[in-house]
């Protein structure tokens, strides 16, 4: 936001504008609808993440489950992940 | 060999068609030769924010049942030249033509003009699929509402699952005045949440519902903001690199003065 911006909030009446609660709905929405037209996206996430899980444990890959969980003004990705054994060793690749 | 342009934006009633108006005859203005198709077939709009209604003969649905044949369907605009208007049929639905006629049709009018612009129907069913059946690429209006943006981004996933990758946004009916009170989405807003390149912006305008009235695109008249906005999307269609409009230089008397003063 510039000066002038700042300059024309205080000066006008209706207080804080309507816009940045316009553009926090419309990105909510955005994350429900992208999320929502595509169950190959979460199917490919899946993949992916067992991909990168099993590295570090072995996971019951049956018993996967993962959602978006929306709750009123977050979208969250929840993971359910049944573990069946933890690698003792695991090689991290240095950071 | 022309380029098939298709208008389109999810949401209706946000500019669709008077931007297809504007832009061929911004087109047609500039020295090119465009034909303007009007697949909203069951809702004839485009004849008549022409203001070409009382001309026609025959229509898309003649053409694509073979009734007549595309030259004899077309209707030359006398004002601009080089700009031609295909209409769309009122009294049939949008299932009297199908995607493969489409394709056909614009192949056809690629042939003799520089730009084919087809106006698409609102919605994304059958009336969407016929209209962007023949284009190359595509162009997609919103306004700065959230429901017409949130129409804007299921429309453009639909555009590149169609193979019509990187549409081009236009943002119709911006007001400056609340977007500096902070009461409308600006343009990065917009930009930011739908990741596509900006074509132009077109204020909010009166004079679009008075040349609407006549039936005369605003694009050729002095003076007016929006006149400018699609003139310049016109050359930016043409690949040329022109500047956003400043939208604040008409109205707002304090950014007059920074003008004159040469501040702003
Ligand atoms: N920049 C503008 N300023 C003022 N009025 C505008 C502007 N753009 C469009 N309008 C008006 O908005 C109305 C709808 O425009 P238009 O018919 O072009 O939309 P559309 O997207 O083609 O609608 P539909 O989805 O029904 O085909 C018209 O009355 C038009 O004059
Ligand atoms: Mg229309």
């Amino acid at each position: 936001m510039d000066l002038w911006q700042i300059v024309n909030r205080l000066l006008s009446r209706s207080g804080a504008g309507s816009k940045e609660i316009a553009r926090e709905r419309l990105r909510l929405i955005l994350v429900h609808d992208r999320a929502s037209v595509s169950p190959e996206l979460l199917e490919h996430l899946k993949r992916d993440l067992l991909q990168v899980i099993s590295r570090y444990m072995e996971v019951e890959e049956r018993g996967l489950e993962i959602e978006l969980a929306s709750q009123e003004d977050t979208v969250a990705l929840v993971a359910s992940i049944p573990i069946r054994r933890v690698k003792r060793a695991v090689k991290v690749a240095p950071v | 060999m022309g380029e098939t342009i298709v208008i389109t934006s999810g949401k209706g009633g946000v500019g669709k068609t008077t931007a297809t108006a504007n832009i061929g005859a911004g087109l047609a203005l500039l020295g090119h030769k465009v034909a303007l198709v009007d697949a909203d077939i069951g809702l004839r709009n485009l004849d008549v924010v022409l203001g070409l209604e009382n001309r026609i003969v025959y229509d898309l649905v003649d053409v694509a049942h073979g009734h007549c044949r595309l030259k004899q369907a077309l209707i030359r605009d006398k004002r601009f030249e080089g700009l031609y208007l295909l209409p769309a049929a009122q009294t049939k639905d949008k299932t009297a033509v199908n995607p493969e006629q489409m394709r056909e049709i614009c192949q056809e009018l690629k042939k003799e003009f520089d730009y084919v612009i087809v106006d698409c129907p609102a919605g994304i069913e059958q009336g969407f699929r016929n209209a962007i059946a023949g284009a190359d690429r595509a162009i997609v209006v919103t306004t700065p509402e959230v429901a017409a943006v949130r129409d804007a981004d299921r429309v453009i996933g639909l555009l590149e699952a169609a193979g019509l990758n990187e549409p081009k946004l236009v943002i119709n009916r911006l007001r400056p005045k609340m977007v500096r009170q902070g009461d409308m989405m600006d343009i990065e807003d917009i930009l930011d949440i739908l990741a596509v390149d900006l074509l132009g912006v077109v204020p909010e305008d009166e004079r679009i519902i008075v040349s609407t009235n006549r039936g005369e695109p605003i694009v050729q008249e002095r003076n007016s903001l929006a006149a400018e906005a699609f003139r310049n999307i016109s050359r930016r269609i043409l690949g040329e690199p022109v500047p956003l409009l400043d939208l604040e230089s008409n109205g707002n008397l304090l950014v007059r003065l920074r003008k004159m003063l040469g501040l702003g």
